[in-house]
């Protein structure tokens, strides 16, 4: 009698696992599909463009809704260069920020500083674009455009990345917004990448007679190089794909320029701004495989830096 | 010709030195953006905010659709959410170590977590609001949530990672089924955890303005209905914001001093909750 009754309550155990199992399985699943879903409703909305434009539509920079000629060169360039121009100021002062807090700090300041970047990473980016409009801008065309000019626009072969007038807003803006962004992401991943770093080979180092900084340069970069550049392509997926802070200073112009002070565009706030006004099917679904381009741009250099940063996490266990 | 030993003091002191310069630079911009946003919010917070919906150009209000309106999205976001997370988060570390769905999943899953949330947007715009006709607040909410589940994805599995093995055998030795293992000995034991994931993703989401653009987009008026296009703070921010009126712009700074508060609120509660949960394992 109690026999059959524990191989039924055993029987039920080993269902509800069978069920627990399949549920969570499911929802893993769903996370799956979305990436599916979303590259393939992306892929569907882009059609009537693809269709009509090929592969012209990368390297056209017409954008004209009146004549429903479309091209994605102009978004894509301003994408790249604000890009570029985040990393080149962020990288620097990440690698010196994760320095400090891992090298230098004393040993109470490290967790309320290390907050304190984080926080900066918290700040929704909405903030940072209507300080840089409002705040920023003003002082950046007072001062330090006039002041760019007259140095860096005075050396031969770059100077014409800084003709124009002082407007304030403009490519170079969005891109310094970016990188005042991108910083505490690129910052926060270093740190955190710098700490793996065996005590015992930095204090071989040190026992040598090397410099804090030699330790630094010799040591704790070359073990952590993988993780660092990983580190960076995340702080790239962030400001290509970030929407809010350029919109409001990149100046929404669909035309090239050289110079870094004229207004530009990116895809994602072009995508912003012309999005909800685009009427006809070939301008939303223009819009729409920019949205595509940028999802497969930020993809790609996202994958590389979870593909260096697990690599990472490998060596840490087996290197050491 | 200086030596060696004095010129490796000197480049060492030059680079220390720029890498404290690096954190007061890092700091700096903090601080001048919170120092902006209570020199121009502060004085518009009053009890009218609170009250009153968003003005025509020109007239008094406040942004009392706007505060609701994402309340309601964020709060419905994060129902949506947070079990589809906690879920695909427990198979990852529970029932992850096999089969060909975890580790592709953890891989999506981390680039959905930095992926650009004006494509989230867009994502949501092609099967839902395209199909519905119209812009609609379970649209936004829907986009919201996308963004929740890869972060309490991510936080539930590191969360359940770091329960010790012994703590499963020891159930495991008593007689417990999976499901209860899993249920009342390793979500128990990392509650704390998990919790602070769900805080991070709704600091996450409650400052997200480009995935409402084209979803819930945006309501002068007030408006219960979440089928209708619904006010929320970020995008009335951005409009009023980039409006030429200067009342609009005041609210925008008030409603930008309001939601970086909360974010910057539920990112140092979670901050807490994280050492708590240190201090448990």
């Amino acid at each position: 009698m109690s026999k059959i009754h524990f191989a039924a309550k055993l029987k039920r155990q080993l269902l509800f696992d069978w069920i627990f199992h399949k549920v969570t399985w499911f929802f893993t699943f769903v996370v799956f599909a979305l990436l599916a879903a979303l590259i393939g409703s992306l892929l569907i909305g882009s059609m009537p463009a693809i269709k009509a434009f090929g592969f012209d539509f990368l390297f056209s920079a017409d954008w004209n809704p009146v004549t429903e000629k479309f091209g994605a060169l102009v978004p894509i360039v301003g994408t790249l260069i604000t890009s570029i121009i985040a990393l080149s100021i962020g990288i620097p002062v990440s690698f010196g920020i994760a320095l400090f807090l891992t090298e230098l700090s004393p040993p109470w300041l490290r967790r309320p500083l290390g907050t304190a970047i984080e926080l900066l990473a918290g700040i929704p980016s909405i903030i940072y674009g209507m300080w840089g409009l409002f705040v920023f801008a003003p002082l950046f065309a007072q001062y330090i455009q006039p002041w760019l000019q007259d140095t860096l626009g005075q050396v031969p072969g770059i100077s014409f990345l800084f003709e124009g007038s002082f407007m304030g807003i403009g490519m170079l803006t969005a891109g310094i917004i970016l990188a005042i962004m991108v910083i505490p992401f690129i910052a926060a991943v270093m740190r955190d990448v710098f700490e793996i770093v065996p005590p015992m080979l930095k204090e071989s180092a040190y026992a040598f007679g090397a410099t804090t900084w030699e330790v630094i340069w010799y040591v704790v970069l070359p073990y952590t190089k993988i993780g660092v550049v990983g580190a960076i392509m995340l702080g790239l997926g962030r400001a290509l794909g970030e929407t809010m802070a350029v919109t409001f200073v990149i100046g929404n112009a669909h035309q090239l320029h050289a110079s870094l002070f004229m207004p530009g565009n990116s895809i994602a706030s072009a995508l912003a701004n012309e999005f909800t006004e685009a009427d006809g099917e070939l301008y939303t679904s223009a819009l729409i495989e920019l949205g595509l381009i940028l999802f497969f741009i930020t993809f790609v250099v996202l994958a590389f830096s979870k593909i260096l940063l697990v690599q990472l996490k490998k060596r840490e266990g087996t290197a050491t | 010709m200086i030596p060696i030993y004095t010129r490796r003091r000197i480049v060492n002191a030059i680079n220390l030195t720029f890498s404290i310069l690096a954190m007061v630079f890092g700091l700096f911009w903090l601080f001048w953006i919170l120092f902006t946003l209570f020199e121009k919010g502060l004085g518009g917070i009053s009890i009218a905010i609170f009250t009153q919906m968003t003005p025509a150009p020109g007239s008094t209000g406040g942004l009392l659709n706007a505060i609701v309106g994402s309340l309601a999205m964020v709060t419905l976001a994060t129902l949506i959410g947070t079990p589809v997370g906690i879920m695909a988060g427990t198979y990852l570390a529970e029932y992850g170590q096999r089969g060909w769905l975890a580790p592709v999943t953890r891989f999506i899953n981390d680039i959905l977590l930095s992926a650009p949330s004006i494509v989230i947007g867009l994502f949501v715009y092609t099967v839902y609001v395209a199909k519905m006709g119209h812009f609609s607040g379970w649209a936004g909410a829907l986009a919201l949530s996308l963004i929740v589940i890869p972060v309490v994805v991510r936080t539930t599995e590191d969360m359940l990672r770091l329960i010790p093995d012994s703590l499963r055998e020891a159930a495991a030795a008593l007689g417990a089924p999976q499901w209860k293992i899993v249920t009342l000995v390793t979500w128990r034991a990392s509650r704390v955890g998990i919790m602070t994931g769900v805080l991070l993703a709704i600091a996450r989401i409650s400052g997200e303005t480009a995935p409402l653009l084209f979803t819930a987009l945006n309501n002068q008026f007030w408006n219960a209905d979440m089928n209708q296009p619904m006010a929320n703070l970020p995008v009335v921010i951005f409009q009023f914001a980039m409006s030429p009126y200067e009342n609009w712009q005041e609210l925008a700074w008030t409603g930008a001093l309001l939601i970086t508060l909360s974010v910057l609120g539920l990112n140092i509660a979670a901050r807490f909750f994280l050492r708590k949960q240190a201090l448990v394992n």
